[in-house]
């Protein structure tokens, strides 16, 4: 296809649009992985599940963004629970947790997506809202309104995790469990504690997240596999567990994506994130913003 | 040394019994079912020479799996080439694939290399989707050539030479395990840093494991096409091959080669038969439900709990 700046242009904008999205989606991982150390690979068959609950709600006339507001303090208990029972049955037996931690997860994952396909079946399912199927007219550009709507709930959720980490009580001890656990021991504090509370918010953070999700796209049960790909490469080229990290790699990810997707078709588009999470993990595996 | 007799007396034993059942009336839909069975055997215990010796948890068996699928699938359209040299070239191609993803990889340590071999699959798959000499998206049809002389029929044929694949796939694992390679890896596991400062080649003993448990994985792919008359880059790619390559060994247990394949044919056959009678994606729900249990409840596997069953048979004596 021949360069022109003006599809340039396009992709970079829409690359924008995406990028604060994949931001949106890894942020909850960048908690539970990057500052926990859990090999949350479920993390994306969580959001799908997400994604669902959202769409029953719409079915009752719910706008999906409320939904997926709704949904989070469900999906905090989920959480926690999970964290509760990662923590009882591998990260207090220590040594070979690793591999038996990954292949709960990995299992965890399957089941999730399963479950979803038992239930609703392999269709793919959208939400419907006012917002949903119009564009907005920008010069000459024409922007999906889901697409804004997205990249604006996005923008507040990072704000607000970013601030939340680092100016209330909490998310700073949320940050010293991540620096340094056996000193926050010898303080008197419970990192377990803390890391369930953690977890708990990244999981419901997750919710919103899957919420956006089916705003931007119909979703299916197995969407979660590519989107391993896409949440992992974020918070690893972020350097595990930095909030602004997260926003400046997804707009990295979401704009190469966006540029890939329009000079050589959609068909490549899926390969981008991987490519990009095996080249930060060969080069630079402690990522853009490592600690 | 070892007494080494009953072992490959019992493999010799395994290969004929099953070119005599090949040869025999038996249904032809046991054939169909044996070999899927067959294929996870050596599936699983290609995995356990990386995942289960050296602790390196491997997402990417679909990524060897479907590559070798492919290299078959071009050999024979390009020179009509015959299954052995299809078997062979796909255990070469994916081999050199492990190797190359162990270059790049193996540096990583826990889930970074997990997720960088799910990585793999991914670009893999986006490869063949975009290559139209291999169908592209929509998959190629193949036909099978005439079947070689003392076989009824191809599944006949394929369910035999799965057979001999294994009983090679279970033979390398076990030599690996028993010998000072498989000590080396187990050393990796447990302590990385403390088996490098005891002179162990940690990178160059992880590279050989991460190369012949992908030319295993490949050489259990190249039958596939045939298998199916087909192939697309879904199917071939699929992350099922991969959690079924891991839980089969994390069920039968890791430590010892007999685990992968006691793993592989209960899981395997559970997983035939809730196929046929149930629906497809149950079959995939029991596979992750067992992994979790199993993880969970007994973490040696099966082989760990016969292990305990015969302390405890022991001291109540």
């Amino acid at each position: 296809m021949a360069f022109s700046f003006e599809l340039l242009l396009e992709a970079i904008l829409f690359g924008v649009l995406l990028g604060c999205f994949y931001a949106a989606v890894s942020i909850g991982l960048s908690v539970s992985f990057g500052l926990l150390d859990v090999p949350h690979v479920a993390h994306p068959a969580i959001m799908v599940l997400g994604s669902y609950c959202t769409y029953l709600l719409n079915r009752y006339g719910l706008d999906p963004i409320v939904a997926g507001i709704a949904l989070m303090p469900l999906f905090f208990i989920l959480g926690v629970a999970i964290y509760r029972f990662y923590y009882e049955t591998f990260e207090k037996r220590g040594s070979e947790a690793g591999v038996r931690g990954l292949a709960f997860f990995f299992g965890l994952a399957f089941i999730i997506e399963v479950g979803l396909i038992l239930v609703f079946g392999v269709d793919q399912r959208m939400v419907e809202a006012a917002y949903i199927g119009r564009s907005l007219a920008l010069g000459e550009f024409r922007i999906p309104w889901r697409m804004v709507v997205a990249f604006g709930v996005a923008l507040v959720l990072t704000a607000a995790l970013t601030i939340y980490l680092s100016r209330t009580f909490t998310g700073r001890a949320i940050k010293a469990v991540a620096q340094d656990e056996p000193a926050l021991r010898l303080m008197g504090a419970n990192p377990v504690r803390i890391k369930q509370w953690a977890f708990g918010i990244a999981t419901g953070v997750t919710a919103l997240a899957g919420a956006m999700l089916i705003v931007v796209g119909p979703v299916e049960p197995s969407l979660d596999r590519v989107y391993i790909g896409r949440t992992f490469a974020v918070v690893v080229l972020a350097g595990l567990g930095s909030m602004t990290g997260t926003l400046a790699a997804g707009l990295i990810l979401g704009i190469s994506e966006s540029i890939v997707l329009m000079q050589f078709g959609a068909s490549w588009a899926p390969a981008v994130a991987f490519g990009l999470l095996l080249v930060v993990l060969g080069i630079r595996p402690q990522g853009l913003f490592g600690r | 040394m070892r007494r080494d007799w009953p072992f490959w007396a019992g493999a010799a034993a395994t290969v004929a019994l099953a070119a005599a059942v090949g040869l025999s009336g038996a249904n032809e839909y046991f054939f169909y079912a044996s070999f899927v069975v067959l294929q996870f055997v050596v599936l699983a215990t290609a995995w356990n020479i990386l995942g289960g010796y050296a602790g390196y948890v491997n997402f990417g068996t679909a990524a060897f799996f479907g590559i070798g699928a492919y290299t078959a699938v071009v050999l024979f359209k390009a020179a009509g080439a015959p299954l052995a040299v299809q078997i062979l070239a796909a255990a070469a191609i994916s081999g050199l694939l492990g190797f190359g993803t162990g270059l790049l990889t193996l540096r990583l340590r826990g889930i970074f290399f997990s997720i960088a071999t799910v990585a793999v699959i991914f670009i893999m798959e986006t490869a063949m989707v975009n290559w139209r000499y291999v169908g592209g998206a929509t998959g190629v049809q193949l036909l099978r050539p005439p079947v070689m002389e003392p076989f009824e029929s191809y599944t006949r044929m394929l369910f035999v030479v799965m057979a001999i694949l294994a009983v090679i796939a279970v033979s390398i694992a076990r030599y690996i395990e028993v010998s000072w390679i498989g000590r080396g890896l187990r050393a990796i596991r447990d302590s990385e840093e403390a088996a490098e400062c005891f002179g162990v080649p940690t990178l160059q003993l992880k590279l050989f494991a991460c190369t012949v448990s992908g030319a295993l994985m490949g050489a259990a792919g190249a039958a596939m096409p045939m298998y199916m008359s087909f192939i697309e880059p879904p199917s071939s790619f699929s992350l099922t091959y991969s959690v079924s390559a891991l839980a089969m060994p994390m069920i039968g247990g890791t430590s010892h080669w007999l685990g992968p394949v006691i793993g592989a044919i209960l899981l395997g056959s559970v997983q035939q038969i809730v196929t046929v009678t149930i629906s497809n994606e149950i079959n995939v729900l029991v596979v992750g439900v067992l992994l979790v249990v199993f993880v969970v409840a007994a973490p040696d596997g099966i082989l760990g709990l016969l292990k305990r069953l015969k302390w405890l048979l022991r001291s109540s004596r």
